[in-house]
């Protein structure tokens, strides 16, 4: 099973522009930070909002086609979704809730009720067959959400957001749970997150959407040691620069230059990990090959190291030891010389 | 110093709690009126006259009968209005919501003017369909249909506004057409706003009066409700005009109560 997706459509001034596939048996993980357009790209996957131009085929079958005039309705479409707060039916009960699906599909009402029992017996929650939504725990609606969703067997499964509505406590329960339950799962499963946890976590794949583009594709591997964003350059911790480079030498797009080992040419990101980055008082001289002067901002402790904001040509954030602020005497608003060895900076093509 | 969040148990200034007595005696003056007016002995006799006991029939019947209009016309309307975005849709609301402040009597010679005999459309009802309205049952019922469903349509529009509307798109990804999506989740979302819209509309129904007695007469046993037996009463036998205005308190208070928690608050 697969999905292909083509998808352009503009709601206001916020414009969405995705174009990519998920393969066999996978999970992937739509990743990016609110107002991305994730939610979007799940509603227009659904049906619930129609495409601009664009395609989306299940397994080679058009469920819409600008092109050719296609546009199945979301009632039609062999999916399942989990949304966002789940949106368990708040009059009916779980059982009903979980049947709604059958029954629309035609089901018998006592065959719709037998079978949504088994899938509350599936997720351990036979017991609460005849509750209410309200009188669920956060977990327990979760799985009610999901069985609801999988009860009429889609072929494509999408995830709005699974954890968010539940407390930190509980949500590394439900996430294993979930991915167990996500596994066993045998069409393709599209989750929505704003969280790099839950995304590492839970998908074999992630896509990560910014301004309703794909900024970046792969595996984790992949994506946190190349970030191409500022956005999952944070989430990773690094520091990434953009520039051209000309041999051994990049020009940065935000002012600076930084000297790096190996050659390169044209458009490139530059990746610094903050622990690579040292500080001083005077300008050091020797091995660095890259020094330039800069004001520390910000100062945060993190464990027994603290991580610096520094400002200068370019910014940078720097990790060093608590040992090492007491001997510098460092603080905010004080100047410092910052120093990157050429051979720790990561250079790949942007 | 003084603390703002005191400010409840503040003194009361005295012209303000003056004014503030007097218009709580208004309110309730009348209503001391009618119970000590009230012919406890002869009470049961008058209500259950032959007059009394029509004018009640009558009453509940075009009452209920202008509520499941309301809801069945207003329903749909209010779902326009809160759903569906046209232009003019702003003035069209103002328009079908008018009656609530229109003087009843003129919503009552307006219905004359488009329903009667030589009315806009009220010639062609009665020639080609054979349907007379004025000063008929049905045109009682539609005199108070028209005063009491603009109430239907405000809270009922109120209701479906306030709910998420992801409900119905939860409800279509699980394979529900538009028709059930309706009928088992729309309207059971909104229920309480529907409740709260009939009673509502059948209070004000119950009560009506202007447009009534302009558009349908006050004919006994056809067109003659409640309040027209109890203004025609006052004239001959003011006891039993009390008797009855007595049951249409009743109502209203039962109404007003059952409504509490929506507009009282429950605390």
């Amino acid at each position: 099973m697969s999905l292909d997706a083509r998808v352009r459509l503009g709601l206001g001034t916020f414009q969405l522009d995705v174009d990519f596939s998920v393969g066999v048996a996978q999970t992937v993980a739509l990743l990016g930070p609110n107002g991305a357009g994730k939610t979007t790209l799940l509603r227009a996957l659904a049906g619930l909002v129609p495409l601009d131009e664009g395609r989306v085929a299940l397994d080679g079958v058009a469920l819409e086609d600008t092109a050719a005039s296609i546009r199945m309705s979301p009632e039609h479409r062999p999916i399942g979704m989990v949304f966002q707060e789940y949106l368990l039916f708040p009059h009916l009960t779980a059982l009903e809730n979980v049947a709604f699906g059958l029954r629309c599909r035609g089901r018998p009402r006592t065959q719709a009720e037998r079978e949504a029992h088994g899938w509350l017996g599936r997720v351990g929650l036979a017991d609460c067959a005849a509750k209410k939504p309200g009188a669920l725990s956060g977990g327990q609606a979760q799985r009610v959400a999901l069985v609801r969703a999988l009860a009429t067997s889609p072929r494509l499964l999408l995830l709005d957001e699974p954890l968010s509505a539940l407390d930190a406590s509980a949500r590394a329960d439900v996430r294993r749970d979930l991915r167990r339950h996500l596994d066993s799962f045998e069409g393709v499963r599209l989750l929505v997150t704003h969280d790099p946890v839950e995304a590492l976590a839970m998908a074999d794949r992630l896509i990560v959407l910014e301004q309703g583009r794909i900024l970046q594709a792969g595996t984790a591997s992949e994506i946190t040691e190349r970030p191409r964003s500022r956005y999952v350059a944070d989430l990773v911790g690094v520091n990434l620069f953009r520039g051209r480079a000309t041999r051994n030498q990049v020009e940065l797009a935000g002012g600076g230059s930084l000297a790096v080992v190996e050659a390169a040419s044209g458009d490139v990101f530059a990746m610094i990990h903050p622990r690579m980055v040292s500080l001083y008082r005077q300008r050091p001289h020797g091995t660095p090959r890259n020094t330039w002067p800069g004001r520390a901002r910000d100062l945060d402790l993190q464990g027994d190291r603290v991580r610096v904001r520094l400002e200068g040509s370019p910014s940078i954030v720097a990790e060093v030891t608590t040992s090492a602020v007491r001997e510098l005497g460092l603080d905010s608003g004080e100047e410092v010389w910052i120093a990157v060895k050429a051979t720790e900076i990561v250079v790949y093509p942007a | 110093m003084r603390v703002p969040n005191n400010r409840s148990e503040s003194p009361l200034p005295l012209p303000l709690g003056l004014l503030a007595g007097v218009g709580a005696a208004f309110f309730i003056f009348p209503l001391l009126g009618l119970l000590v007016r009230m012919p406890w002995a002869s009470a049961w006799l008058k209500l259950t006259s032959p007059t009394a006991l029509q004018a009640l029939r009558l009453s509940l019947l075009a009452s209920l009968s202008a509520t499941a209009l309301a809801i069945a016309l207003g329903v749909p309307l209010a779902w326009v209005y809160a759903r569906v975005s046209f232009p003019g849709r702003n003035l069209l609301r103002a328009l079908t919501t008018l009656p609530m402040v229109l003087p009843p009597v003129v919503g009552g010679v307006a219905l004359l003017l488009a329903f009667g005999r030589r009315g806009l459309i009220g010639g062609w009802l009665s020639d080609v369909l054979g349907i007379h309205l004025p000063f008929t049952t049905a045109g009682a019922i539609m005199a108070e249909t028209f005063v009491a469903m603009p109430f239907l349509i405000l809270t009922v529009e109120a209701g479906f506004r306030s709910m998420d509307p992801r409900f119905e798109d939860a409800a279509r990804t699980l394979g529900a057409r538009r028709w059930t999506v309706l009928w088992r989740v729309t309207l059971p979302l909104v229920r309480p706003s529907l409740v709260a819209g009939a009673v509502l509309c059948w209070a004000r129904a119950l009560g009506e009066f202007g447009a009534t007695i302009t558009f349908a007469g006050n004919f006994p046993g056809t067109t003659q409700t409640m309040p027209l037996a109890v203004y025609l009463a006052l004239e001959t036998d003011p006891d039993a005009a009390i008797a009855l205005s007595l049951v249409l308190l009743a109502v209203s208070l039962v109404v007003l109560v059952a409504l509490r928690d929506r507009w009282l608050g429950s605390a």
